[in-house]
């Protein structure tokens, strides 16, 4: 059996899954359903500092968008950070801790920028004997607009003075939450090392317009005809996330920094590939709102049985091994040719292959042979471009297959070199790197 | 159970059920796809190139189109994309063999055996569009010509439509009190339920210039050449009338009846009750026609009904989906067996059936024969449905094949001015939506000849 047991900057969960800052991670209540479920830990959501709480809207909070059989892919809100009075938080989060020791619990932090603010809520924290704090600067929508969240995360040297605060007045590990709302994730991710913090998690939501109301033109969702922008995420953003992780990851002024992946993570696959890309863990919020945390059974045993099958041992087997091979496009090897396959004997003739390749890529698909619906590729034609492939309906059916070095590319009329040769050195690049005479 | 040791009531008679029975039998088979459920089906389609499935239409109406438009939430706009190319695309979508025309060709079938329910599909847009009463279609400006159609069924009423689109009047000259044709009178009643062939005809006729003259039978009321004289053109479109028989002893036995007339008489009852059925029936051949006398038989609370069919079931006409629908309902199918004789018993009103005698078949080179070894179904009700006849009376003037008026591909038939489609033609196939496709076919080959003939002679230089 796989030992999936998760120790991430110190903080020690039965398996990489924790919940993150939301909805679901709120109050006790919550949490202890999950940690009966069997999550291995949980960012309670956001705390805020001493005072009357924040208010929420009364209206509706969340969007989505659906795929086929109205399968969410993509929710967004309008909830801001907890609205509950902070000492209730705290009094619940030292109670759970206490009953569930072997679970984590990391406390999300959103203050505002100001020195005291964060020196003031680190020790009433500390004191529930928590495992750690999240710096949330993220949050796209609502706290923004007051300086907090996404408002702090966008700008590198507040990350950095902050997390410097929280190294200086607490001993617990500092996690600094990002927003994907920035140009380059490279930027932040780098001010909060340099401010000293322990690991970073990402992404947080991405500021989004879920869709407009037809009838009445209100944004969704909508507020008494009024809508304003949220923060988007669930299964759409997952492709998103693992390339800021990947970037993060592989970043020579970040590397070897912990991450904690969040991201549209819905299956146990979803989380291996985090893990693969850089993530020390994963953390997991609309899954769990759209299934309820029953998911986290399919996730611990599909990432066991996979790391079984594959004969991994423990988590450090799976994470960053695919680090080394994410790359900048001017590396990937030119001489690498592959043409798509249609397998006969599983296609179904719905013809989107051909389709796909007529009206918008290459022609390299037929249609009719002799007289006959038959859908084949023509290498001739094909450029492998691998559309096809993603607009098939059977898993398989269509694939690419790499032409072995010394075969004829009917395209080009030329042999596959065997040589690796990248955009750098390649001739007609007018920077390419000139051999010396 | 106090009917125990009794049985069912003997002979042919009404009221063999409760009343709420009755209408329940008689409820629409396939109640409408709610929202959801057409939301949900409608995801499954793959909008195919080309797709398989619009080729296997007969009507070639643009399916995975119309499948998209449900699905973006869109039903008025799928149903004007069936109307475009079947006015009648609301029976069809309940009458239609789906599941040998387009759900066939689903691509769906190849890859996990269930097709898109197409048919269901279909009937979701055109209800909806039918109940809030959106006309699509407008006439062009009056031509000032008059075209005769004979015959309201399908074809007919399919031809009328397109021709009324073209600016052209329209007068149906209809056999019977109502137009529809077998939609009104030839479906089992639990296909078409709610008088929705009646309804389709005022939906299909309000497009205006349509007239529908009904008691008005060719070679009776009015002869062809009556028609070529008064009418810049005519369709024919007329239904098949005769009625196959067998001719063996005993087919003049009370109790023997035409399936046809029974299922006829079914649809125009408002009260199943007082519809005599036996309580032992017998159906002869392998039909759609014979399905749907026999499943209709069991549903007005026959005891027994068996379907005797002379040769083996890959040869129904039936499709495997009305077969099994037949057996669902506790017919029984017997295959290899032909009718030798039916058997009579004297009566307080005369001769009536007691039973059919039946000879086992075979098939011998080719050829089908009677084995010679015999046996006895008793029943009390025996109905023929082994095929219908085109009657052609007064049409001496036209060119026949089969048995059916011969047409050229546009619909022509060998006299000018006249065209025609539906069951009454050679190539005819018996299905709705074929009739659809000729009637809506020719007429757009009557409307390019009546706009040719309405050009001025081009001068001669």
């Amino acid at each position: 059996m796989a030992d999936i047991r998760n120790n991430f900057v110190g903080i020690k969960s039965p398996n990489p899954f924790w919940l993150a800052s939301a909805p679901p991670t709120d109050k006790a209540y919550n949490v202890e359903r999950a940690f009966k479920a069997g999550w291995g830990g949980v960012v309670w959501k956001t705390l805020g500092e001493e005072g009357p709480p924040v208010v929420n809207v009364n209206g509706p909070r969340y969007g989505a968008i659906w795929g086929a059989d109205r399968r969410l892919l993509g929710l967004n809100n309008i909830e801001l950070i907890t609205d509950r009075d902070l000492y209730t938080n705290l009094r619940e989060m030292k109670e759970v801790k206490k009953k569930w020791p072997d679970r984590a619990i990391v406390a999300s932090i959103m203050v505002p920028c100001e020195e005291q603010a964060w020196k003031a809520i680190l020790p009433l924290v500390e004191e529930t004997e928590v495992d750690g704090i999240e710096l949330n600067f993220g949050c796209p929508h609502g706290m923004s607009e007051r300086g907090m969240g996404s408002a702090v995360g966008q700008v590198p040297e507040y990350i950095e003075m902050v997390v410097r605060w929280c190294k200086q007045y607490t001993r617990m590990p500092v996690i600094t939450k990002l927003t994907p709302n920035i140009s380059d994730i490279r930027h932040p991710a780098r001010a909060a090392k340099r401010g000293g913090t322990d690991a970073v998690s990402l992404i947080n939501t991405i500021s989004s317009i879920i869709s407009v109301d037809l009838d009445t033109f209100s944004p969704n969702p909508s507020v008494g005809g009024k809508g304003s922008h949220g923060g988007y995420c669930g299964p759409a953003v997952k492709p998103i996330a693992l390339n800021m992780v990947a970037e993060i990851a592989r970043d020579p002024e970040t590397y070897g920094l912990p991450i904690s992946g969040i991201g549209g993570i819905t299956t146990w696959r979803d989380a291996a590939e985090f893990l693969a890309l850089g993530a020390g863990n994963v953390q997991v919020c609309t899954a769990a709102m759209t299934y309820g945390f029953k998911i986290v059974e399919e996730m611990i045993t599909g990432l066991s049985d996979w790391m079984d099958e594959k004969g991994h041992r423990s988590l450090d087997d799976v994470i960053c091994r695919a680090v080394p091979n994410v790359t900048d496009w001017q590396y990937l090897n030119l001489n690498y040719i592959a043409k798509a396959h249609i397998d006969q004997d599983a296609c179904i003739k719905c013809g989107r292959c051909h389709i796909a390749c007529e009206d918008t890529s290459h022609q390299a698909i037929t249609s009719m042979v002799d007289g006959v619906r038959h859908f084949e590729v023509m290498e001739e034609e094909c450029v492998g471009c691998n559309l096809c492939v993603n607009v098939c309906p059977v898993e398989n059916c269509i694939t690419m297959e790499a032409l072995p070095a010394g075969d004829l590319d009917k395209r080009t009329g030329k042999v596959v070199d065997p040589t690796y040769a990248n955009w750098t050195q390649h001739p007609n690049n007018p920077m390419a790197r000139q051999a010396a005479e | 159970m106090e009917r125990l040791g009794n049985g069912p009531k003997a002979g042919i008679e009404a009221g063999r059920l409760a009343a709420t029975d009755y209408e329940a039998n008689f409820a629409d088979l396939h109640p409408r796809l709610d929202r959801h459920e057409a939301l949900v089906e409608s995801d499954r389609c793959y909008f195919c190139y080309d797709a398989p499935c619009m080729t296997a239409c007969p009507t070639s109406i643009d399916i995975p189109l119309f499948i998209r438009q449900i699905q973006t939430g869109n039903p008025i706009g799928s149903a004007k994309t069936i109307f475009d190319q079947n006015i009648l695309g609301g029976m069809c979508a309940r009458v239609c063999p789906t599941e040998t025309l387009c759900e066939q060709a689903c691509v769906r079938n190849t890859a996990e055996d269930k097709p898109v329910e197409i048919g269901k599909l279909q009937r979701y847009s055109t209800d909806i569009a039918m109940e809030q009463g959106r006309q699509f279609y407008s006439r062009k400006a009056p031509t000032g010509k008059t075209v005769a159609v004979v015959g309201a069924g399908p074809a007919g009423l399919a031809a009328a439509h397109r021709l009324a689109m073209h600016g052209h009047s329209v007068v149906i000259l209809e056999a019977r009190e109502k137009a529809g044709g077998l939609n009104e009178y030839g479906i089992a009643t639990y296909k078409a339920v709610d008088d929705f062939a009646a309804r389709e005809v005022d939906y299909v006729t309000a497009i205006g210039g349509i007239e529908i003259r009904n008691g008005q039978a060719l070679g009776r009321d009015f002869s062809l050449s009556d028609l070529t004289a008064q009418y810049d053109a005519v369709f024919l479109g007329m239904g098949l009338a005769g009625v196959n028989g067998l001719g063996i002893e005993g087919e003049t036995l009370t109790g023997v009846e035409d399936a046809v007339d029974f299922i006829a008489a079914l649809r125009q009852a408002k009260d199943k009750s007082v519809l005599p059925i036996g309580r032992r029936v017998v159906v002869l051949g392998g039909g759609m026609t014979a399905i749907d006398a026999a499943i209709q038989s069991k549903l007005l609370g026959a005891e027994e009904v068996t379907i005797c069919y002379r040769r083996g079931k890959e040869n129904m006409n039936a499709s495997p989906y009305e077969q099994d629908l037949a057996t669902a309902n506790g017919v029984i199918i017997r295959h290899w067996l032909a009718p030798k004789s039916i058997i009579g018993k004297d009566g307080p009103n005369g001769a009536h059936v007691a039973g059919i005698e039946v000879e086992y078949t075979a098939m011998r080179d080719g050829k089908l024969i009677g084995t010679g070894e015999t046996g006895v179904i008793a029943a009390d009700q025996i109905f023929k449905a082994i095929g219908q006849t085109f009657s052609a009376s007064g049409l001496d003037a036209l060119q026949f094949e089969k048995g059916k008026i011969s047409v050229d591909p546009e619909g022509r038939t060998s006299l000018e001015g006249v065209w025609a489609g539906g069951d009454c033609i050679g190539t005819g196939e018996d299905l709705t939506v074929s009739a659809v496709a000729q009637g809506r076919d020719a007429a757009e080959n009557i409307a390019k000849a009546l706009a040719a003939a309405a050009q001025p002679a081009t001068a001669v230089a």
